[in-house]
């Protein structure tokens, strides 16, 4: 199949949303749009499998290059391996559900729809590009469209938080930008993915390029202490705009990590392991630790993103095989968790407008189905065996330990640890919220979730269902990718 | 005689224009709108002719030369002053010199491209004589505001000044050398102290004209001085046809130091970025605030020549392209705001998509051209410079320009925030734009937009240079 109609029907659609007529026929296009998306990433789930079953092994399926200038040498080269078919399912998953729990924006839909769409087309680009300077392109398309939708839709401070995010993204950009160009000119002026990895890079511009590209990149992932828009940001975006953000484009910044970074310079990768590790590990613990101290759900799920994004990176960080196809399992898991987590937010914000947990309680009582969704995101949330945080967690861990020496093993306890106070904060959140007496009596007036929110909320919970309870799909098609980073680290 | 009318075809015909301008204004007197409507009409007919019958070679003893890139760098300037007609035409029929405005104009444009042609230091400064000093009557157009007879005071004394370094410049070069001839210069240059002094005066020159930090004083204050449309054609087809002799003149005339002007323009391009981006954020004036972006720009503009291959005349005549569509987007929505509203505070805008939605994504993809982010064409343009720039491996350079790109984004994000973000009571009313304003508007933001995703256009600079 041609992965072009990937980003082709993103954008037919945020032009079909331009010229539509009305609201209803923008919410309309937006659906279909992301509906046609999901087939289309499903039917490539399906083609790019029985590529493989054929015994395909070459490492990128469904290529293409167009040319798009010749000097300096960009092309248009296209390609997936599992990773990025993962991520283009995580990605459509959550466009669909993000585009149904917007169904009630009243102001500026047009725009909002329009800007929407085009961050997920930023997503899909970037996923399936193999050409470093359109990688990089569409991960800047996504720059605008997030600043304007925080600015404009968001709520409490959000043009500080706009800004914030817009720079540090900004600034993340120039050091990836940097790296790549340095790539560019010491591998004889290529920006070609395939080319560059087979391509002899000597060890002391490794080392000055790896912390470029894996900063740069670490700045859209919330790598610790680069971290400090994702609070700010998340909470002060539209609901939508939070699920993007969490969902899927702080995994850019993951998949950037390992498919720019990590891969194109192992040298420099194995240099800096340990201080991703211990990086990663101060994430996941002081994510957790100021997530107990939130009141806010919103700030909640914010800091916990953090937490839970620590353990991909750590997974990379660990460098075997087991440890990095875990941290890609943790992207993809995080990615439906946390947008459905913010989702739900968002559904209980519409209808109590407080998002202070101290001011809520027994809402089990007046909407049981947003209850129940909130419960099954906090479990997964927390690890619970049989929903997808479970299976990636477990995974990181079990490569995390495949490394014997005393500092790897410090640090994954020190993660595993985590995951107690996860337990807390998320219990004593949902408890507060859904259990107990009611502590608001017009909440009694309080409806249930509508169609289009039950129906975002089921999608994201089939998605994490389909991981935790049956994760071997999803391991077929991330442990072969992992296996050819590993074989490039191992150098073989 | 056949050579002399298809090798200077554009200039005749400019000429041929001035001329015309000149019967109609001595001739019975006609309404500023049906003026306005030739004037526009026959800009277009430059810039279209500007694509026909073009011809390579060189005239009167190599004095004056032409190239396909000459010839591309002059339709450039060409469609810049078009859009500009089409512009500002709100303020242009207002205008009781409507006539006077455009025959200066042209005879400035004239100027440009005898000093993109130009072949030798003679022609050369004759050339930028002409492309400077209508430009200063320009800016005194209106003429009722002091803001706008001091902007033209400054003017013409820091371009008197500039020129009286270039007089120098160009005759310590002949002392140095024995020669004007841009051909011949290169074969004397040795690197000596008097060669290397006439350099340098020749390189403030070149400074004081684009702007660059330290030369930039002048600019701030006579942009805002001066009219809308004036500001525009200074920062756009003034700057870009400086920009376009200054880099064939590092090129090709000052080629055997190199190394020199290497480190010079790193130095430069470093001060002009940072200085250009912090003065602009402090900015409340729109006009003061394009004012300095656009010696930021400049700063940028440097970082790709500092190439010295043919990367980076590439980089740098895209990159002009792209700012010409992106500046006059920019300058052409202030101006309408202006006209109509009397605003021109950053502070004023807020509000404004509320009222004004097709003005405020005009605005929106203007700034974020600039500032360099996808999908508009800035984000090539910037990162073709940086690329060119980054090619002789100064590491350090790059990353001090990609910091500014930040920065930059900032002030940009400043102005769209207000449009777009911030509450008021009282925004500015609904914006009346006329067709012609419209389609110029609509002209620059296809520009922004195409120029970049469209590869060919890139190919076709790279197919002439």
């Amino acid at each position: 199949m041609n992965l072009l109609l990937l980003i082709g029907i993103p954008l037919l659609t945020a032009l079909a949303v331009l010229l539509a007529g009305n609201k209803q026929q923008v919410k309309w296009i937006s659906l279909v749009g992301s509906m046609l998306q999901l087939g289309l990433s499903i039917v490539l789930l399906i083609a790019f499998r029985e590529e493989r079953a054929t015994g395909n092994t070459t490492q990128m399926l469904f290529e293409h290059s167009y040319k798009l200038f010749s000097t300096p040498n960009i092309n248009f080269h296209f390609g997936v391996d599992g990773i990025s078919v993962a991520m283009i399912l995580l990605t459509s998953f959550v466009l669909i559900a993000g585009v149904l729990v917007s169904w009630n924006i009243e102001k500026m839909t047009k725009e909002f729809y329009f800007l929407l769409i085009l961050l997920a087309l930023g997503a899909y680009g970037f996923f399936i590009s193999l050409d470093l300077f359109i990688l990089f392109f569409f991960l800047e398309i996504s720059v605008i469209p997030k600043y304007l939708l925080i600015g404009i839709w968001g709520s409490g401070k959000k043009e500080y938080s706009a800004n914030k995010l817009a720079l540090m993204l900004m600034g993340g950009s120039a050091l990836i930008l940097v790296g790549i160009l340095g790539l560019y000119f010491t591998a004889g002026q290529s920006f070609d993915i395939l080319t560059l990895s087979t391509t002899k890079i000597p060890g002391n511009i490794q080392l000055v390029i790896f912390p470029l590209l894996f900063l740069g990149f670490g700045v859209f992932t919330a790598l610790f202490p680069l971290h400090t828009w994702v609070p700010d940001g998340h909470s002060s975006a539209p609901t939508a705009g939070s699920m993007f953000l969490a969902g899927i484009s702080m995994k850019l910044g993951g998949y950037g990590c390992l498919r720019v970074a990590t891969y194109l310079l192992p040298e420099g990768a194995k240099e800096y392991a340990d201080i991703i590790i211990v990086l990663s590990a101060i994430a996941i613990l002081y994510g957790a630790f100021a997530t107990m101290m939130q009141k806010d759900l919103k700030y909640i799920n914010a800091y916990s993103s953090v937490s839970h994004v620590g353990f991909s990176l750590l997974g990379i960080g660990m460098l075997t095989q087991t440890a990095i196809t875990g941290a890609l399992m943790q992207m993809v898991s995080h990615g439906l968790m946390t947008a459905l987590f913010f989702a739900v937010i968002g559904m209980i914000y519409d209808r109590t407008h407080t998002r202070m947990v101290n001011e809520m309680g027994g809402l089990m009582k007046v909407m049981p189905f947003i209850t129940t969704v909130f419960f099954i995101v906090g479990l997964c949330s927390l690890g619970l065996p049989g929903l997808s945080g479970f299976v990636a967690e477990m995974t990181v861990f079990m490569g995390s330990w495949q490394q014997d020496d005393a500092f790897h093993r410090i640090a994954t306890i020190a993660a595993a640890m985590s995951i107690v106070v996860t337990a807390v904060y998320i219990l004593r959140a949902i408890g507060n919220t859904a259990m107990g007496p009611l502590k608001n009596e017009s909440y009694l007036q309080l409806k249930d979730a509508s169609w289009n929110e039950k129906l975002a909320a089921i999608v994201l919970v089939g998605g994490i269902l389909a991981i935790g309870i049956a994760p071997g799909w999803l391991n077929d098609l991330l442990r072969p990718a992992a296996e050819e980073i590993m074989n490039k680290i191992a150098g073989k | 005689m056949n050579e002399f009318l298809t090798l200077m075809k554009s200039e005749l015909v400019i000429t041929a224009f001035i001329f015309l301008l000149l019967f109609i204004k001595i001739g019975k007197g006609m309404k500023n709108e049906s003026l306005l409507s030739i004037i526009q009409v026959l800009l277009l007919i430059n810039f279209i002719a500007g694509f026909f019958f073009n011809k390579e070679g060189s005239l009167f003893g190599d004095m004056f030369h032409t190239s396909s890139l000459i010839v591309f760098q002059k339709n450039l300037l060409s469609l810049g002053v078009y859009l500009i007609s089409m512009l500002f035409s709100d303020w242009l029929k207002k205008s009781e010199h409507l006539a006077e405005f455009f025959l200066l104009m042209l005879s400035a444009l004239l100027g440009m491209f005898f000093m993109i042609s130009s072949g030798n230091l003679l022609i050369f400064y004759l050339s930028l004589e002409l492309a400077t000093i209508p430009v200063a009557a320009m800016v005194n157009f209106d003429l009722v505001k002091k803001r706008s007879s001091e902007g033209a005071m400054k003017m013409i004394l820091s371009s008197a000044f500039s020129s009286g370094i270039l007089l120098f410049g160009i005759s310590l070069l002949y002392g140095a050398t024995g020669t004007i001839s841009f051909a011949e210069i290169p074969l004397q240059l040795d690197n000596s102290p008097l060669q290397i002094l006439a350099f340098v005066f020749l390189f403030t020159a070149f400074a004081f004209k684009l702007s660059i930090v330290p030369f930039h004083f002048w600019t701030a204050d006579v942009y805002e001085g001066s009219p809308m449309a004036v500001t525009a054609f200074l920062s756009v087809v003034s700057k870009g046809s400086v920009a376009f002799i200054f880099i064939s003149t590092l090129y090709k005339v000052f080629q055997p130091m190199g190394d020199m002007w290497y480190a010079m323009l790193v130095i430069l391009a470093v001060a002009t970025m940072v200085i250009g981006n912090l003065f602009a954020l402090r900015q409340q004036n729109i006009k003061r605030f394009l004012a300095f972006s656009s010696i930021a720009q400049v700063g940028f503009i440097l970082v790709g020549i500092s190439n010295s291959g043919t990367i980076g005349v590439e980089a740098v005549v895209y990159f002009i392209m792209i700012y010409i569509f992106s500046n006059l987007a920019a300058f052409g929505v202030a101006s309408v705001i202006s006209e109509q509203s009397g605003k021109e505070n950053i502070d004023d805008y807020k509000g404004l998509y509320k009222t004004n939605p097709f003005l405020c994504w005009i605005l929106a993809l203007a700034l974020f051209s600039l500032a360099g982010i996808p999908p508009t064409a800035g984000f090539f343009g910037k990162l073709f410079l940086i690329t060119a720039g980054a090619a002789k491996g100064g590491y350090w350079f790059i990353i001090i320009a990609a910091l500014n790109m930040i920065v930059s984004l900032y002030y940009y994000l400043r102005v769209i925030r207000a449009a777009f973000m911030d509450k008021n009571e009282n925004p500015i009313e609904k914006i009346k734009t006329t067709a012609s304003v419209k389609l110029a508007l609509v002209i620059c933001g296809a520009g922004i937009v195409l120029v970049g995703l469209l590869s060919w256009i890139y190919e076709y600079i790279q197919s002439l240079s």
